[in-house]
């Protein structure tokens, strides 16, 4: 049996009465009573989520920006404004996706890079394998020793500010996806669940006492099960269910992060023009009593697709899904979905499904 | 929560009780609510539907998860909780009230052989471990 990974914020979930599940190898709160309160508590008010499992990587050296222009599939040249923070696929050569992740450009000298848990120690190995090559000047240094905590929700960024007072003068001017370095705390406004918030990276010997500052404050801890359905709501992908290493961006619904118009080559992007996809990401919005879920076939007059994530919407109080189907699927077409023994009608919709506390499908 | 006395459970997390006029109505268990969570679907057996004991037979859906249920004995389907198409909460709000089908046994000696409370428990506390 192997053992569970813990988060500082272990005991501090187990205190607050969270049912513990196993996340890839995370010992980790999936509600602390209910998932579908905790869902609505984040889009009408705010919450907070233990997001220490994921990893901060700094990237620093003199042309750090050239290195990450052709790592990544999205351009670091749009970045401009310090603290501006980017979202972009990071690909092997044959266009496959090796993690989605957010970089920060903080200085010419340094950004930041947020990437997931579960792909953190390969993608780490593969920046620094491409680094040696293309920049050797460049430090990469995972910062094991930083946690992470979301906040999220209409009234996040004011309860960040009531427990962290000394951070308000240098964040309260920042823009949607754009942070601040406050010393010991790193916040940015961004987030994984479609509502305003700060996510805040901190030393980790700090962030039990942020926790229950935060929560004393009243704001209250959030499982990854209303993680997840926040984020399908707000039509972000989760690695590993929407896309990996054997599918690409343009059949990820990620087309909007990939620069293909500059004339910049980057890691990936000769596979990428040489395969135009066959296949894309859709929305569905189940039309029939039911549940979509993840691996569920898609029934199209285009052919048949797959559901890569589906779950059950609480603030549309409908199924909803993502599906990889044929390119020829045109958003309000109708398909049939196999759930068990029947064929449950979907309507292909545009997502996000919902954002700031509303529906929008 | 304990889990009554009064009623009858089989290890797949059913419960059962016998009503007055010798038919069974069926419904999850508190332990097996805790597990799945909120739930947001049900899907019953259709009445006069014939059952065979174990066999799949309704399925609850939690926004994590779907599970299968299973009938508890063998017989007929005559009745399916239409309450629960608008409201499969009530299966986490009150576990033991919430009937999911109501059945006509075969034979009654099959489900006096089904667990008792204790033996349930035995079974709950087996899974933990």
């Amino acid at each position: 049996m192997t053992t569970l990974k813990t988060t500082p914020l272990n005991a501090a979930h187990r205190a607050l009465g969270a049912k513990m599940v196993d996340f890839g190898g995370w010992d980790m709160p999936v509600n602390y009573g209910s998932q579908i309160e905790e869902h609505h508590q984040v889009r009408n008010d705010c919450g907070m989520f233990d997001v220490c499992h994921m990893r901060v990587v700094d990237a620093k050296g003199d042309g750090v920006r050239a290195f990450l222009r052709y790592l990544l599939a999205n351009n670091a040249d749009k970045l401009t404004v310090p603290g501006k923070a980017l979202y972009s696929a990071m690909l092997r050569p044959d266009g496959g996706v090796i993690d989605d992740l957010i970089i920060y450009f903080m200085t010419e000298q340094w950004f930041r890079i947020v990437v997931n848990a579960g792909t953190a120690d390969k993608d780490i190995a593969w920046m620094k394998e491409q680094a040696a090559v293309h920049a050797p000047q460049l430090t990469i240094t995972s910062r094991d020793d930083l946690a992470m905590v979301a906040i999220q929700g209409p009234n996040a960024r004011a309860k960040v500010w009531q427990v962290l007072p000394q951070t308000k003068a240098a964040t309260e001017g920042l823009v949607n996806f754009q942070a601040a370095d406050c010393g010991e705390y790193f916040v940015a406004r961004t987030g994984y669940t479609g509502e305003d918030g700060f996510e805040v990276m901190l030393p980790k010997e700090k962030v039990e006492a942020f926790w229950y500052a935060l929560n004393k404050a009243g704001v209250k801890p959030i499982g990854l099960g209303a993680r997840d359905t926040l984020r399908l709501e707000a039509g972000m992908n989760l690695y590993g269910h929407d896309m990996d290493e054997t599918v690409g961006p343009l059949e990820s619904g990620m087309a909007w992060t990939v620069d293909l118009k500059s004339e910049r080559d980057f890691i990936g992007k000769a596979a990428l023009l040489a395969n135009p996809p066959s296949t894309k990401l859709v929305g569905l919005l189940l039309l029939d009593r039911g549940v979509l879920r993840d691996h569920q076939k898609v029934h199209s007059a285009h052919g048949t697709g797959e559901i890569t994530s589906g779950t059950f919407s609480p603030t549309l109080e409908k199924s909803i899904a993502l599906a990889r189907v044929p390119k020829g699927v045109a958003l309000g077409d109708t398909v049939q979905v196999a759930v068990r023994d029947k064929m449950l009608a979907a309507k292909v919709v545009k997502y996000p499904f919902a954002r700031n506390g509303k529906g929008l499908v | 929560m304990s889990n009554p006395s009064n009623l009858k459970y089989t290890a797949s997390h059913e419960w059962v009780k016998t009503e007055a006029d010798g038919t069974i109505s069926v419904g999850i268990t508190q332990h097996a609510q805790e597990l799945l969570g909120d739930m947001v679907f049900v899907e019953a057996p259709q009445a006069g539907r014939k059952l065979q004991a174990k066999e799949e037979c309704a399925v609850v859906e939690s926004v994590k998860a779907a599970a299968d249920v299973y009938a508890p004995v063998s017989g007929e389907v005559i009745a399916a909780n239409g309450e629960l198409d608008g409201a499969p909460e009530q299966i986490n709000n009150a576990p033991y009230d919430a009937w999911i089908f109501k059945m006509k046994p075969d034979n009654v000696a099959d489900v006096a052989a089904l667990l008792d409370a204790a033996a349930y428990q035995a079974v709950v506390e087996s899974e933990a471990h």
